[in-house]
């Protein structure tokens, strides 16, 4: 265990940056995601939570697949380049780390998604600790310890300190890098501040959410329930829940017109939204309950039928903060709950 | 003479013109031989009142530098009210795009009759000018279409 | 509340109105979700109505007109003007409304709670409509915090209209005044920036956009059927952020159609997941249209001839833009 005084973080943020892309919260007109470092930028490592996850540096929100030029009478492909460079992302958190492994699962199985992989392979990770958890958090559900964060090197901030402990290979590499920044220091504070933390967690109002019931096999079940007919109404139909979610994957490939050429870029998808999975016969979601029932069967219900039981929900609870309508997969898992019970 | 060089700013001008006055003017600039930079590129509409405000985002965003919209002077619309509401519309417009940063001088209106073929040309070459200085649009554009 | 309750339970029961449209109690104090009722019991159970019910509920009118019988709807003084509105475009159906025209204390923003550092919120109290409305108790998992009221308020309520309902057929529960700030107050100070600095403060704020398309969905202007960004023959990212002129047609255009129409109800900021000032730009349309065309209240009067499908003959030219602009 090695640490940096906080005063001394800028540092280290600038001798990253002198070999790499740094990418960490920042706060920009009130409001802090994650993006690249610059000198002068507001690092926000206060806001427990981001408003985007941090899923952006591995699965941006839009990326060129290619482009076509005219060139005279002919047209030029140009494949968009795989990322090739390392980058740091700093300051995830475990649920954001277990958003990751569910993005693995989708993306790097066969076919393997090569934009993703590259950017796997030459994205670090360090995760930071959260220190004070918010009521709508729940990863305690899906077994994420807050605590206890992985990833290539894990932090904790505590009494003025970021505590640093690489895990991987790539984490000793980013260590060297920056190893005259650090002390070492033994982790007696960090383990205080771990027990604290689960404690907290104990606490938390969600922290005991059932899902039982909720697997692959309830499908036919969870699919044709009454209980969806009432949920979905106050559903606007907005994208807000999918697009600061970290484990949502869907996306949808469009052309752009540049009066030149044609842009062919990917950009993730909603399936809130009435275009999502359109086919030339039409959409087979034509409601909004169909579609608003589509999100919690897939992340409850799909996901963990085609993955060992793993749910494509980390509990981050951002959509719990976010929702326009306030409503939100908890709410969601809660109905059901209490439709069981008076059945 | 000035030669054409690859330093040289050309801004590209859109205009959009309603059938009925303001096409007929520019017509009537060229076959009176008055003389009008080759950098504005017209656009015939039916009517003022059918330039769409997307139109004018539209232009700048695959790459205008500056965009003026003339039609039938207020009362002479061949529609009889066309373009009192297209009026209404781009003063909003512009002054929205004022207030978001956008150069004022990059926008305008002008009522031009099918008679008016000399203040056609005239106006076309102070909006070049005008947008000679003010350069490159870059607040509204789209990068995915300069390259 | 329970007036309310009581209320909406008599006309339920009496046939007069086949469903109740108003909010249901979240599992956190501050997450009311809008809902229709259409049981005493679940009446009883799950309405609420307190500071955290802003969530404007004349839009799901559009969908409840097509239903069989009346529906009774809770409409704040500002949603009032939605509804009127909505009412003028022929988009609702005032046969198929029972309005209740309910009390009005200044509705509350969480994330402005949240904004002044307090977290692991478990419960708020201070926030019923009985209550004052002036202090807000915090129970959070850090211990007891409290906030003034009028802190905790969602910008649109220090700015409000005023808390007289405009359409109704019955009122019920006391309402409180809040205004403290002029409207276009911030419309003005950036009118007064220079070219750059207003393109900066746009620019900053409008790359936070992630396109989730919540202000235009819960927009009572935005009404259409099928909106033109969400036209597949339409060539605009309508989903992604994927160029800086994205953001600002988007939030340009939308401001457009909606200009004349809108009437500054605030949802579009309210929802923003990203806290976008939306309403500056609404804002400046309404502003502008003030100033130049006479004043104008979307909403308030269904015969008022609107803005932008009028004229008169000596209307201002549009060089009047570079004329007043200050930079």
């Amino acid at each position: 265990m090695r640490r940096i005084s906080i005063e001394a973080l800028p540092n280290l943020y600038g001798k990253i940056a002198q070999s790499m892309d740094l990418i960490l919260p920042v706060k920009t007109a009130d409001q802090t995601n994650f993006s690249v470092w610059s000198d002068g930028c507001e690092v926000d490592l206060q806001t427990l939570k981001t408003v985007k996850s941090p899923k952006d540096a591995f699965f941006p929100q839009s990326e060129t697949l290619y482009t076509v030029k005219k060139e005279n009478r002919k047209l030029n492909v140009q494949p968009q380049a795989l990322k090739d460079q390392d980058f740091v992302v700093f300051g995830m958190k475990a649920c954001d780390l277990q958003g990751l492994a569910v993005l693995d699962k989708v993306f790097l199985a066969e076919p393997v998604d090569t934009f993703y992989a590259a950017r796997r392979e030459h994205g670090v990770v360090v995760t930071l600790a959260c220190r004070e958890p918010e009521e709508s958090c729940f990863c305690k559900v899906f077994g994420v310890d807050p605590s206890q964060p992985n990833g290539d090197v894990a932090t904790w901030i505590v009494d003025g300190y970021l505590y640093w402990k690489p895990i991987t290979a790539k984490g000793e590499k980013l260590t060297e890098l920056a190893k005259d920044l650090f002390e070492d220091a033994s982790d007696d504070a960090v383990k205080a501040q771990q027990t604290s933390i689960q404690a907290i967690v104990e606490k938390l109002p969600y922290a005991n959410l059932s899902l039982n019931g909720w697997n692959g096999d309830a499908l036919d079940e969870k699919f044709n329930s009454k209980v969806w007919e009432e949920l979905y109404k106050p559903c606007l139909g907005c994208g807000t829940c999918t697009f600061v979610c970290p484990t949502c994957q869907c996306y949808d490939i469009k052309d752009y017109d540049t009066g030149h050429g044609v842009v062919r870029y990917r950009c993730w998808d909603s399936c809130m939204y009435s275009d999502f999975t359109m086919m030339a016969h039409g959409n087979n979601r034509n409601s909004q309950m169909q579609r608003f029932r589509q999100r919690f069967m897939h992340k409850l219900v799909y996901f963990p039928a085609n993955n060992d039981g793993m749910y494509s929900c980390v509990g981050c609870g951002r959509c719990v903060e976010k929702c326009p309508s306030s409503l939100n997969i908890v709410k969601v898992i809660k109905a059901f709950e209490k439709k069981e019970e008076t059945v | 003479m000035p030669m054409n060089n690859d330093t040289e700013f050309r801004p590209k001008i859109v205009a959009f013109c309603c059938n009925w006055c303001s096409y007929a003017g520019a017509d009537l600039a060229g076959s009176s031989r008055l003389a009008y930079p080759a950098d504005v590129k017209i656009i015939r509409v039916p009517c003022s009142c059918r330039v769409n405000p997307m139109f004018i985002l539209r232009a700048f965003e695959k790459g205008a530098d500056g965009v003026i919209m003339c039609g039938c002077h207020p009362g002479d619309c061949h529609y009889t009210s066309g373009n009192f509401y297209a009026r209404r519309r781009m003063t909003l417009l512009f002054s929205m795009l004022d207030y978001i940063g956008v150069e004022n001088g990059r926008t305008r209106v002008e009522w031009v009759s099918a008679a008016e073929g000399v203040k056609f040309s005239q106006t076309m070459n102070e909006f070049v000018a005008k947008i000679h200085s003010l350069g490159k649009n870059v607040r509204l554009e789209d990068l995915r279409c300069k390259n | 509340m329970q007036e309310l309750i009581n209320r909406a339970k008599q006309l339920l029961s009496d046939g007069t109105v086949a469903r109740v449209l108003g909010w249901k109690a979240g599992d956190m104090t501050y997450n009311p979700e809008p809902a229709f009722f259409d049981n005493v019991k679940d009446l009883e159970e799950h309405f609420v109505y307190n500071g955290f019910c802003g969530a404007n509920l004349s839009k799901y009118m559009i969908e409840a007109s097509k239903l069989e019988g009346k529906t009774l709807v809770c409409l704040k003084p500002c949603d009032t003007y939605s509804f009127q509105q909505l009412l003028k475009e022929h988009r609702v159906d005032r046969e198929k409304a029972y309005i209740i025209g309910v009390g009005c204390k200044g509705k509350l923003n969480i994330e402005n709670i949240r904004k002044a550092g307090i977290k692991g919120i478990l419960s708020v109290s201070g926030a019923e409509l009985s209550d004052a409305c002036d202090q807000l108790t915090i129970t959070t998992l850090y211990g007891d915090k409290s906030l003034p009221y009028a802190d905790a308020m969602l910008e649109r309520c220090s700015v409000c209209k005023g808390k007289e309902h405009k359409i109704y057929d019955e009122l019920l529960g006391d309402s409180k005044e809040t205004k403290s700030a002029d409207r276009f107050a911030e419309v003005e100070r950036i009118e007064n920036m220079s070219a750059e600095e207003k393109f900066a403060f746009f620019q900053s704020q409008l790359s936070k956009c992630i396109r989730c398309n919540a202000c235009r969905n819960v927009c009572p202007a935005c009404s259409c059927r099928k909106c033109v960004f969400d036209s597949t023959k339409f060539d605009s990212s309508q989903k992604a952020n994927a160029d800086s002129f994205e953001e600002k047609m988007f939030h340009i255009i939308r401001a457009f159609h909606v200009a004349g129409r809108c009437t500054d109800c605030g949802e579009c900021s309210r929802v923003c997941p990203q806290g976008i000032p939306l309403h500056l730009f609404n804002r400046k349309f309404i502003k502008d249209i003030n100033e130049l065309y006479g004043e104008y209240q979307a909403g308030a009067d269904i015969e008022a001839k609107a803005p932008l499908t009028s004229y008169v003959f000596e209307d201002v030219e549009p060089s009047v833009v570079a004329q007043r602009s200050r930079s």
